[in-house]
């Protein structure tokens, strides 16, 4: 069978997920026997036009020719998986949603006029059709090499969807929140990290994204039952995922 | 008076971020270089205000993918100095054991998979495995020892969670520190292997009369402290840094450019300059690494700086591995504080060069003001002085367009720039009448 051809494309991002590629030490060499990187510009400067079986994009959407960049690279891709939470929810440049952009601009550069950004910065899901998200501020290099090995021998990807709540029992790391009262997101995020913060002895704080079934609301009583306040909620619901729409909701509501 | 001539070349690739870069040729001279930054503005200083304190290692960590650390550790260092919070040594040996595996992991990547390719007119990593295949999966390995490091303090590699103000959230655990051990004793050799590789390498000439700007310790390789220390200046504490240094926006970039005040002159930062300042407070098997690849100091050529990254590289290990022989977790991983109003700034070395940060916090522990000078920005003047002097000898020979592209793009590639914390899409433009 032919390898399938991938391109990694960015937009707004750290490039840190992409990175994790290359962080993939003991399967990266093997991983290229498997696939063809036809366009990965941090990597290779051998960069082969489209088409492309494969485009993995990085980073959210946050200017006008970003827009019209990312219907061209979906035009020429059969499967498009976005990476991380800049592509999956707009990342943490979209915590402009709640400020003005344009008054942003002002604060960190003297000469505005030279800048060009939109007021807001959205998922690629929000201009194209995604085949494959994968989540994570990072994510987790062994989910984007599943879903490429899995794409190369034309099945389904295998991704866990139970909460990061799970893994700590699993891993048996006592509550942080039973335990200690900290405010801690893992029941209602995704799993993929392997509940690092609890470990950390800190509260999880939803870099992997909300679980499309979790319960927010209830979760945030509990907080406040605690007694944190929305000084505290608000922020932590608002970071790398924040205008995710159950993170958004639960913050709006506070 | 004839038309430019403009000529381009699309992507900068191998380093990180989104950039490009415009040569304009009149009469078969060179006109401008302009190391155009396309990266989108995300705005950090701008969405830090107002959030708690405490967020800011966590949040600044996500300018940059390759180096979350650097980032990590200027903020915590500047918060402190805010607050007012004293550290304990132990705190302040575990964040430079963290630091070692930042570079480790940086240094190691940028030596192996995007910057050695270029002495072998080969597109990537990958593609220099076909012909140095040990050389290459050494490299690989040498980069997940750092890394592991990063995961058994910080939790992941890429945004480790771990790192506080005040400290740690917790102490990493001594069996995994200890299990480093064996791999970092074949690394530390490994790593002298590598510097060895390399010393064989054939650099382009080029010598410019830089700058040079780093931190410095009286008694040890920089990484988390020291004055400010420059080539042709006195040294200045950290806290007169924006009274020396100050950005200026072109039209260009959305990068803000710095200078060295008053003269608004360029300045060079990164391994070549910190090992320039520094090189007699290499630990002795780097020294003795220095020596025997022949790296002599000053050396002012950008393109060897591959080989000040492989003596920072034996520098890394050889810390990293005193650190874990003699560890202590005695104390607390993290001193309390109470919130309240100050301003402090610091500067970290991060393995592209020095980066300064600068909070104001109010009554109650909240952000007020965040100011944040990444290197790249800082070497962005630089890097376009540096291809204004090579294009200049380059065009005395008659090359093709394509070559002289080719070797531009090698000479921003020597610096390692990291193009989200300031540009990865290098269009190189040519301009000529």
């Amino acid at each position: 069978m032919r390898k399938p051809r991938v391109g990694v494309f960015k937009f707004a991002s750290c490039d840190g997920c992409q990175l994790s590629l290359l962080d993939a030490e003991d399967e990266l060499l093997a991983l290229c026997d498997r696939v063809d990187f036809t366009h990965f510009a941090e990597a290779s400067s051998d960069l082969q036009p489209g088409p492309y079986d494969v485009a993995v994009v990085e980073g959210s959407i946050t200017t006008d020719e970003d827009a019209d960049r990312i219907r061209r690279i979906r035009e020429e891709s059969r499967w498009l998986v976005t990476i991380g939470a800049c592509a999956t929810s707009g990342g943490i440049q979209a915590l402009r949603s709640w400020g003005d952009a344009s008054q942003w601009v002002s604060a960190v550069y003297p000469s505005p006029q030279f800048i060009h950004t939109l007021a807001t910065s959205t998922p690629i899901a929000d201009h194209v059709l995604v085949d494959i998200e994968v989540h994570g501020c990072p994510i987790n290099n062994r989910q984007l090499i599943e879903v490429l090995v899995a794409i190369a021998n034309g099945r389904k990807p295998h991704l866990p969807s139970h909460a990061v709540c799970l893994d700590c029992k699993r891993r048996g790391t006592v509550c942080v929140m039973v335990a200690q009262g900290q405010a801690c997101l893992g029941p209602i995020t995704q799993t993929g990290c392997g509940a690092l913060c609890p470990t950390s002895n800190r509260g999880c704080y939803g870099c992997f994204g909300p679980l499309p079934a979790g319960n927010a609301k209830s979760l945030v009583a509990e907080f406040q039952r605690q007694g944190h306040t929305a000084g505290i909620l608000v922020p932590l619901l608002r970071n790398f995922n924040a205008t995710a729409p159950e993170f958004r909701e639960a913050s709006e509501r506070l | 008076m004839s038309q430019p001539d403009v000529i381009t070349v699309p992507i900068l690739t191998r380093v990180e971020g989104e950039g490009a870069l415009t040569i304009r040729l009149r009469d078969g001279q060179l006109d401008d270089v302009q190391l155009r930054i396309y990266e989108p503005p995300r705005l950090f200083e701008a969405l830090l205000k107002g959030r708690p304190l405490e967020d800011a290692p966590d949040i600044t960590a996500r300018i940059c993918g390759i180096c979350p650390v650097a980032y990590q550790m200027s903020s915590v260092h500047a918060l402190e100095r805010a607050l007012g919070v004293v550290i304990t040594p132990q705190i302040r040996r575990m964040r430079r054991l963290l630091y070692c595996g930042e570079w480790i992991e940086s240094h190691a990547l940028h030596i192996h998979l995007l910057h050695a390719p270029d002495f072998f007119d080969v597109a990537s990593g990958i593609a220099l495995a076909q012909r140095f295949p040990d050389e290459v999966r050494r490299g690989l390995q040498l980069k997940k020892h750092g890394n592991r490091l990063l995961e058994v303090i910080g939790g992941r590699a890429i945004h480790p969670v771990n790192a506080t103000v005040g400290g740690f959230h917790r102490w990493p655990r001594r069996d995994e520190l200890m299990s480093l051990i064996p791999d970092f004793e074949w690394g530390l050799n490994a790593a002298i292997e590598t510097a060895r590789w390399t010393e064989t390498f054939t650099f382009p000439e080029l010598e410019q009369d830089y700058e040079f700007v780093s931190l410095s310790h009286p008694d040890e390789y920089p990484f988390n402290e020291g004055t400010v220390a420059s080539s042709a200046f006195p040294s200045i504490p950290v806290d007169d840094f924006l009274q020396h240094f100050a950005e200026v926006q072109v039209p260009h970039s959305t990068a803000l450019h710095a200078v060295r005040l008053p003269q608004q002159s360029t300045y060079l930062l990164g391994p070549l300059a910190r090992i320039n300042l520094n090189r007699d407070r290499l630990l002795p098997m780097a020294r003795q690494t220095a020596d025997d690849i022949g790296f002599v100091v000053p050396c002012r050529n950008p393109f060897r700086s591959l080989l000040a990254r492989c003596v920072e590289l034996v520098q890394a290990y050889e810390e990293a591995l005193s650190i874990l022989r003699d560890v202590d977790l005695s104390g607390p991983s993290r001193i309390a504080y109470d919130p309240h109003a100050g301003t402090g700034c610091a500067a970290t070395e991060a393995p592209r060069g020095l980066l300064f940060h600068e909070y104001e916090v109010d009554a109650q522990g909240r952000l007020a003001r965040a100011r944040i000078i990444p290197p790249t920005s800082q070497n962005q003047a630089q890097i376009e002085a540096d291809l204004r002097r090579y294009l200049q000898a380059q065009l005395t020979t008659a090359r093709p367009r394509d070559e002289l592209a080719v070797r531009c793009e090698r000479l921003v590639r020597s610096y390692d720039p990291c193009i989200s914390c300031a540009t990865h899409f290098l269009k190189v433009k040519w301009e000529e009448a």
